[in-house]
């Protein structure tokens, strides 16, 4: 029986070197005249293995990691094409902990399968939501999507069953799904492995909105920064076409839905709804003031449903499996799985799916395991650059949208950047200051000036230039762009700041000698 | 590619462009795209032309062009080398990588070398986070970029 060999193709994959790895397996299979095939699968999401390359066995597929390309000679003399010992030699890959732990609804087939494999799709349950979508009527998968409790997760936590009924109960002659897939917050990377790990599924969820709302077209609009994400998702799209999942009748029934992937141009700003809808009909990426809400004025001033892609993706097993299976994973207001994207300074850094609920803590500690570097965690900035930073005394935090607004926080895109001690918070604070001056997109004032401010502000602090009275001021100018920007970006600025500051009062303590210069 | 080129062959080849896409709904990032695709950048004399074909005004495509980050108005390096410089590569040290590449191609940010080999470029997150720092070059990516791997894709390069 012909040997499967997996190695993936997702970017953080590749960016540690799986296309080497993988040349390297396919020569020798070669040379050694091997009854075996090498698939390109997604990642699993545990970058401190990758490469991880898997084996299929008749005791499951066994994982071997991280592999160089000058191991690979190694692992087949060591047999690993039967599951061989070696000294990268993990066991069943379902068994490592970080895994076994995790509860994967979204990203169940994402490193299991041939992303862009059809069969691969359909024989792990794949299809299966749309087809009872197809039977159900348009009321019924909204409510089935919004007792399911879903909610937006690009950030703002907005319920996907309300915006579905909004665009559904509109009335026009054309309507659009638009999936905001411009992932540009530090942290995260969730959109992109389903992009390139499951493509299908977002597509699947896109036509199942298209169903539930009566939109007949959609877009992906992504980032220019995720050329493998385009690459896979133009792929995927044309094979749907093919297979009749897209186009004039999807899957034989009335519905007719057809999609296209857009790039971006490097603009944070266009993540944020109606910025994005500007980009997307070519316009300069500003935002625009709600109402109207673009469930009612969307993309070319029609009724759009904008979801981020983990949404969207959701979407298919809470269609396959029902509302209350889906309903009963989490905590309060936050149901289901949330896949928490752990980064940065972190031993274990990856992409680990669970229902709401765990401790900040535990996901820092336990799942990630510390630091990379083994030094102590200063700080964990939670929902990328807008994001508050929370000091070990507020690990007790659950992951939930309502508890962690509570303690001045957000979870965001569920991006969880970790610092060691070596980390400077003033700095900290300065850079969100600086990011938010670069990436404004200019039409209000709190955000396009108070961010050009607030790293002057910060920069007395750090030269020690009437430190006390900049500090208040700094607080004063974050209050002004909390409460008076129109979008995130500057009214979510002043979180990472300000959480800055308060937590970590020394950082912003004056230098006394350039004090006594003044 | 930057090779010269006439103003009419210019003009020429950005009509196939624009008139190949301009049937899309919001035709205007992908015909940007596909320009600086074709000639390296967007060239001012390829404004007009778009706004012609899309009545629309040269000032609003002239908006839109400068209004994104990845549109060039001159041509890049032969290479471009991206940094990540956003929180999660902070966090493994990205800023003393940015100095090193600084020091080592004796340019700052959003700068060429003189002998057009290499353009360096700030990215904020190239969704590998997980295994910062990160980089990208010529659309290829790299993690866990340390000095001695930063040296070994400059050298590539310079070469």
């Amino acid at each position: 029986m012909t040997v499967t060999i997996y190695v993936p193709r997702d970017a953080a994959a590749l960016a540690l070197g799986a296309e080497k790895v993988a040349n390297a397996i396919t020569q020798e299979i070669a040379a050694r005249g091997l009854d075996a095939k090498v698939v390109r699968n997604g990642s699993r999401g545990m970058f401190w293995l990758e490469p991880l390359v898997e084996v299929s066995t008749e005791h499951g597929r066994i994982a071997y990691g991280p592999v160089k390309a000058g191991d690979v000679k190694g692992l087949f003399d060591a047999g690993f094409v039967d599951g061989g010992q070696h000294a990268l030699h993990l066991g069943p890959t379902e068994d490592i902990p970080f895994l076994r732990q995790q509860t994967r609804l979204t990203f169940s087939r994402c490193g299991v399968t041939d992303p862009l494999s059809l069969d691969d799709y359909r024989h792990h349950q794949g299809l299966k939501g749309l087809e009872n979508a197809i039977a159900m009527s348009r009321a019924e998968i909204v409510a089935q999507v919004t007792d399911s409790g879903l909610r937006g997760r690009g950030g703002a936590g907005f319920p996907t069953g309300i915006k579905w009924k909004t665009v559904m109960d509109a009335e026009a002659s054309q309507k659009y799904i638009v999936c905001n897939a411009d992932e540009g917050d530090s942290a995260t990377f969730a959109d992109r492995m389903i992009m390139e790990g499951d493509p299908f599924v977002l597509i699947e969820g896109m036509i199942i909105a298209c169903i539930a709302t009566g939109a007949t077209k959609g877009y992906v609009y992504t980032r220019s920064e995720y050329p493998h994400a385009i690459a896979t998702m133009r792929e995927a799209v044309e094979i749907a076409r093919a297979a009749g999942i897209l186009g004039p009748s999807v899957l034989g029934s009335a519905h007719a839905f057809d999609m296209e992937i857009r790039s971006g141009a490097g603009a944070y700003v266009c993540g944020e709804e109606t910025s994005l809808l500007n980009s997307l009909e070519g316009k300069r990426g500003i935002v625009r003031a709600k109402p109207p809400l673009p469930a009612l004025q969307g993309f070319l001033g029609r009724p759009t449903v904008v979801n981020n892609v983990i949404s969207l993706a959701s979407v298919p097993v809470i269609m396959d499996r029902g509302a209350a299976f889906y309903r009963d994973f989490g905590m309060g207001r936050s149901r289901g799985t949330i896949p928490i994207q752990i980064a940065g300074n972190v031993k274990y850094g990856g992409l680990y799916e669970t229902a709401f609920g765990l401790s900040l803590g535990e996901i820092v500690d336990h799942i990630g395991g510390g630091t990379a570097t083994g030094r102590p965690v200063k700080a964990v900035q939670v929902g990328g650059p807008l994001g508050a930073y929370f000091p070990r005394a507020l690990f007790d935090t659950p992951f939930d949208y309502e508890a962690f607004a509570a303690r001045d926080g957000l979870i965001g895109h569920a991006g969880i950047t970790v610092f060691d001690d070596s980390a400077d918070m003033l700095k900290q604070a300065r850079f969100a200051m600086e990011f938010c001056a670069i990436e404004s997109c200019g039409k209000c004032t709190p955000c396009r000036i108070g961010s050009t401010r607030g790293v002057e502000t910060v920069d007395k602090i750090l030269a020690g230039i009437e430190p006390e009275k900049n500090k208040a001021l700094l607080a004063d100018l974050c209050n002004t762009m909390k409460f008076g920007s129109l979008c995130a970006l500057g009214g979510f600025t002043p979180y990472p700041v300000m959480s800055a500051m308060n937590h970590f009062p020394e950082d912003f303590s004056p230098a006394p000698m350039v004090e006594a210069a003044e | 590619m930057n090779m010269r080129i006439s103003a009419g062959e210019l003009t020429e080849r950005s009509l196939q462009i624009i008139r190949d896409l301009k049937h899309l709904e919001g035709p205007m990032l992908p015909i940007l795209h596909a320009i600086q695709a074709e000639f390296g950048y967007v060239p001012e004399e390829v404004k007009p032309v778009i706004a012609s074909e899309l009545n629309l005004s040269r000032a609003e495509v002239h908006g839109v062009v400068t209004f994104y980050h990845e549109f060039r108005d001159h041509p890049a390096g032969r290479h471009v080398l991206k940094l990540c410089r956003a929180e999660a590569c902070q966090s493994m040290g990205s800023d003393r990588i940015a100095d090193r590449a600084r020091q080592l191609l004796g340019i700052d940010f959003h700068q060429t070398t003189l002998d057009g080999s290499v353009t360096l470029e700030a990215v904020y997150c190239l969704g590998l986070c997980a295994c910062a720092p990160a980089a990208m070059v010529d659309g290829e990516v790299y993690g866990r970029v340390d000095e001695h791997c930063l040296s070994e894709i400059v050298a590539g390069l310079s070469r």
